[in-house]
């Protein structure tokens, strides 16, 4: 591991000016994946900023009459809270489907939308990737790409976001809350969070430099039967090779996200308008562009598939 | 022939600094250590011999790159120190303070500065959970937290939740059940299944909960699901959930 200076932070807005001043800074939080990256050298931070202890690891009710989620509250907290498993239960499944006790334990909300790829090639050192060190190539792309992405990808990078949490979230519409170094906050559609790899696969977010998630807020609970479907190469501990989070409403509409297929949560509205007509409708409109690698073709089915299963699933008394 | 003094003077330095790397104290400490626990004088040839045994296992670390202190000290004079910072937390009911570098993980500091072994050093990247250790009640890799972000916290490791006079329920039940094969992974198996049995207790659902809103009840299934972080090579698992079912006065 490279060596770095450390300090608590002692408010955001601190925390997001230091940030920006400090060359090579970065937050830290749970720091479950970070350190990980860390220890490869892939991340690099001659800074870090622990952003534990600003408080931010509450739960607030929202004016509208949703819940508000501090960026601070653990995996486990958040899929613990009877308010979630209640009103918002695709989210907590979700949280669940993803990582092991120890992580969820650690891991938290805005550190689980942050986190980088688990693409195989990401983590080799010895490969050329475009995200982890920009123009050397991808050899992805020829390569061990069946986890890997078929929506969203380009000729750069076909990674994927491997978060299970960030799939439900997109599915209820949820809004990142950030702050910048000027002290202004904003919100931030959890669907405009992450950008596609186009040229640059090496920037993820729409973040500003040293801007500070500090909450993700849901809207107020739409109903409807809840679903967290996750295919994967085992039953527990693995990311998703195909997740789809459902919310399925009486009438045959609903909202479907998609994960483990694309470089962010994948949701096509437009799509959803088939869901009336079945998986298969449904399939067809949002995997119409899709851009598979012989290794990963079977995720176009699968997804169709693991669609059909999640309204079958919704279905049952 | 004053070159080579000097050569071997430099090499004497750097035993000695070896020494006192992997024995955790001077040549004179050792001896005067070995002495008080024989009561007898530390003869020179065994020391020659752990010399000798010390090059070798200095030679392995080396290629192994297992010797971060050795890289601080081979540092030229005109570079900085890394960077270091203290740390006060309370580790089995004990406060200690450390000085560390800021890079050292919370399992570092428990195997390599307080010489707690008993957590063990698996994939150290959060995937095996033999590092498992309990925080402020909480299990959680010590492998992926840094030592630094511990301030104030409660640490407790298998050896503060029973020793072989009075182990915990989970360790007699791990041994009554033949819960391990190599025994490896079994102290972070041990400590994940004593803060399972809290979670399930403190209502958190887990993937296999049928009912989320329910509190979910202790089966083997639930347990299976949740105990999936610590991986056990030798495959012992059945026997580990028949351990963790007996605590928690569950057969099904």
């Amino acid at each position: 591991m490279k060596e770095f200076t450390y300090e608590r932070a002692t408010s955001a807005e601190q925390a997001a000016v230091k940030a920006r001043q400090t060359p090579g800074a970065k937050f830290i939080a749970g720091g479950t994946n970070l350190l990980d990256l860390m220890k490869l050298e892939i991340e690099t931070p001659q800074h870090l900023i622990d952003v534990n202890g600003l408080g931010f690891d509450k739960f607030e009710s929202t004016p509208e009459g949703g819940l508000r989620i501090g960026a601070l509250v653990t995996n486990t907290a958040l899929a613990a809270d009877m308010r979630i498993r209640r009103d918002y239960a695709v989210l907590s499944r979700a949280l669940l489907a993803g990582a092991s006790g120890q992580l969820r334990n650690k891991a938290t909300t805005a550190g689980n939308l942050l986190q980088r790829t688990r693409c195989p090639y990401f983590y080799d050192t010895n490969q050329p990737c475009n995200k982890r060190s920009p123009g050397s190539g991808c050899a992805a792309i020829a390569g061990f790409s069946r986890q890997l992405g078929v929506l969203g990808v380009s000729d750069a990078c076909i990674a994927t976001h491997p978060s299970d949490m960030a799939v439900a979230m997109r599915a209820l519409d949820a809004e990142v809350e950030t702050i910048d170094p000027e002290g202004k906050t904003r919100r931030i559609p959890v669907a405009d969070l992450h950008r596609l790899p186009g040229d640059t696969p090496h920037l993820e977010t729409t973040l500003g430099p040293g801007e500070l998630i500090t909450a993700v807020t849901l809207p107020p609970p739409i109903g409807g039967q809840h679903v967290y479907r996750k295919v994967r190469d085992r039953a527990s501990y693995a990311f998703a090779l195909v997740s789809v989070a459902a919310v399925l409403q009486r009438d045959g509409s609903g909202r479907v996200a998609i994960g483990g297929i694309a470089p962010k949560p994948w949701r096509v509205e437009a799509a959803e308008t088939e869901l009336p007509r079945g998986p298969k409708a449904f399939a067809a409109r949002l995997l119409a562009d899709a851009k598979p690698t012989a290794s990963n073709a079977f995720k176009v089915p699968l997804v169709e598939r693991t669609v059909a299963a999640a309204i079958n699933e919704a279905r049952q008394p | 022939m004053k070159n080579i003094h000097r050569r071997i003077r430099a090499a004497r330095k750097n035993l000695r600094a070896a020494w006192e790397l992997f024995c955790g104290g001077t040549v004179a400490q050792s001896r005067a250590a070995h002495e008080e626990r024989s009561g007898e004088d530390m003869p020179k040839s065994e020391l020659e011999v752990s010399r000798r045994r010390l090059l070798a296992a200095g030679t392995a670390a080396a290629m192994i790159g297992a010797a971060p202190h050795a890289q601080a000290q081979s540092r030229p004079a005109n570079q900085k120190a890394s960077p270091q910072r203290s740390v006060s937390f309370e580790v089995n009911g004990k406060p200690c303070s450390l000085q560390l570098d800021t890079r050292t993980t919370l399992l570092d500091a428990l195997r390599e500065h307080l010489r707690l072994t008993g957590t063990k050093k698996g994939c150290d990247h959060g995937q095996c959970g033999a590092c498992t250790v309990i925080v402020n009640g909480v299990r959680i890799n010590s492998c992926l937290t840094l030592a630094v972000m511990h301030e104030g916290d409660r640490i407790t490791t298998i050896e503060g939740l029973g020793q072989p006079e009075h182990l915990h329920p989970m360790q007699a039940a791990f041994v009554k059940h033949d819960g391990y094969q190599c025994g490896y992974c079994t102290p972070g198996q041990i400590c994940s299944a004593v803060a399972v049995l809290d979670e399930i207790k403190a209502g958190i659902p887990s993937h296999v909960s049928v009912d989320l809103t329910a509190s979910p009840e202790i089966t083997n299934i639930e347990v299976r699901e949740r105990m999936s972080g610590n991986i056990c090579r030798c495959g012992a698992y059945s026997n580990i959930a028949e351990a963790i079912a007996e605590v928690a006065g569950s057969k099904s």
